[in-house]
């Protein structure tokens, strides 16, 4: 199995060490510093292809190339109550960005139970899931572009 | 201007509190306000003052098998949030009360009467830019006593929505039309999940929950426009005895307390082994439009 990247390791780590208050307290923080996809990467209507299937925050994704070969990532939420998904982005957006291809598109989707503990409903995991699948989804596309040299 | 609650024609109005009434018993210590959501960030993002959190996973079920909370972790729940027998909870929430209702529904299992839905939940109170806080109140615990579970009026089990089918009751259906045709085993927006099998219990009638409610505010809608939905074009009558079911028993709680309150249905139940269950289920009948339709074109 291969290893997570390594600023997302080390935020999981940090998560676990604190109790449930502290997690959810460090989360809504990560969700307040959340920042939306720059005008520049794309603007609304947002295009379909873009939203995280199964969402129901209503999550987009985008990629674009990062200096480094890796990528980095952008996110909006349009729930303006998807606090969960909120900071999941923000997570996904700061500890992936820029990380080695391989590494992120080999990130289980479960570790959302690392960042939120297992006391969340089936629909809301499986929804938060969709956005770690989006990510891994386009390092994937990424590297089979750099292998085939599109 | 929407019309009071009062002047919406419910059979049980006081079930219903609006949010300005709700921001006037902010200090009522005869009140406990409760959110109750689905997402888990949310309450301590922010939330009414005074609110106490219900957490569905952490409060109300029980930790190791399918059921939900006994009287002795009942009673600890109340306690903890400082409600006796009389206070009146006050629950809302996130998903047009969605999870409100289901936290509504348990209290009544445990015979907790005096307890009320706020219309429009927890986002409509947002957007009236009342007050919220980040600050989780402590109260005093209670001495609170409840008596056992009571799953004979308002719950209903497999053996007893199978005994309802071969008597060709009227059941609702409360998922998405797409969930109810077997072209999908989850809510729109849901990822697949939980069932073997597509499709419905046979006979069950589909009225998806969300219908019940104003999709500018989350209100319900007054009772004309709900017995247009569930009388007229559903042809249920008051007096029936009706079964409510969608995959867990969250959104078919919303309708059973439509059914039973708002328009006063005396005798419905909430099936809430509900899709997850049936749609396991070893040889339980199941209508699936869409599979037949798949069969007929494929002979």
């Amino acid at each position: 199995m291969k290893p997570l990247p390594d600023r997302l390791e080390s935020l999981l780590t940090t998560l676990e060490t604190l109790d449930r208050g502290d997690r959810i307290q460090m989360l809504i923080e990560l969700a307040d510093q959340f920042s939306p996809v720059p005008p520049r990467i794309a603007q609304r209507p947002f295009a379909a292809d873009h939203r995280v299937p199964g969402c129901e925050s209503e999550a987009y994704v985008w990629a674009e190339p990062h200096p480094s070969g890796g990528l980095d990532y952008y996110f909006a939420v349009e729930n303006p109550q998807g606090i969960s998904a909120m900071a999941l982005a923000g997570i996904l957006g700061t500890s992936l960005s820029g990380a080695a291809l391989d590494e992120v598109a080999t990130v289980p989707a479960d570790v959302i139970f690392r960042i939120f503990g297992r006391e969340l409903s089936m629909g809301k995991s499986l929804g938060l899931m969709g956005m770690v699948n989006m990510v891994r989804a386009a390092a994937r596309q990424q590297q089979q572009a750099a292998a085939t040299g599109k | 201007m929407s019309k009071s609650i009062g002047e919406r024609g419910y059979t049980k109005a006081d079930v219903l509190v609006s949010t300005d009434w709700v921001e006037q018993h902010l200090k009522d210590k005869d009140v406990r306000i409760a959110e109750s959501n689905e997402d888990p960030l949310l309450y301590s993002s922010n939330h009414i003052p005074g609110a106490v959190e219900i957490d569905w996973t952490r409060d109300l079920n029980d930790p190791v098998r399918r059921d939900y909370l006994g009287r002795i972790a009942f009673e600890k729940l109340m306690r903890r949030v400082g409600a006796t027998r009389d206070t009146t909870i006050v629950l809302y929430g996130d998903k047009n009360n969605w999870w409100a209702t289901y936290a509504f529904w348990l209290l009544q299992l445990f015979g907790h009467e005096n307890a009320k839905i706020m219309d429009g939940g927890r986002l409509k109170w947002i957007k009236e830019n009342k007050p919220v806080t980040r600050d989780v109140p402590k109260y005093q615990p209670s001495n609170y006593h409840a008596p056992e579970r009571d799953d004979t009026k308002f719950r209903a089990f497999r053996d007893q929505t199978l005994k309802h089918l071969e008597r060709k009751l009227p059941m609702i259906d409360v998922r998405s039309p797409e969930e109810y045709r077997g072209e999908r085993l989850h809510m729109p927006d849901y990822p697949n999940e939980g069932a073997l099998r597509g499709g419905h219990i046979p006979g069950a009638l589909n009225v998806p929950w969300a219908r019940a409610v104003n999709t500018d505010d989350g209100t319900f809608k007054d009772a004309a426009d709900l017995r247009k939905i569930y009388s007229e074009e559903n042809k249920l009558r008051p007096e029936d005895d009706v079964i409510t079911y969608c995959r867990i028993g969250e959104r078919s709680s919303h309708t059973w307390f439509v059914l039973r309150y708002l328009l006063g249905f005396p005798k419905v139940r909430n099936y809430d082994g509900s899709w997850t269950e049936w749609g396991n289920l070893v040889q339980a009948p199941v209508e699936n439009p869409s599979a037949e339709a798949r069969d007929e074109a494929a002979a």
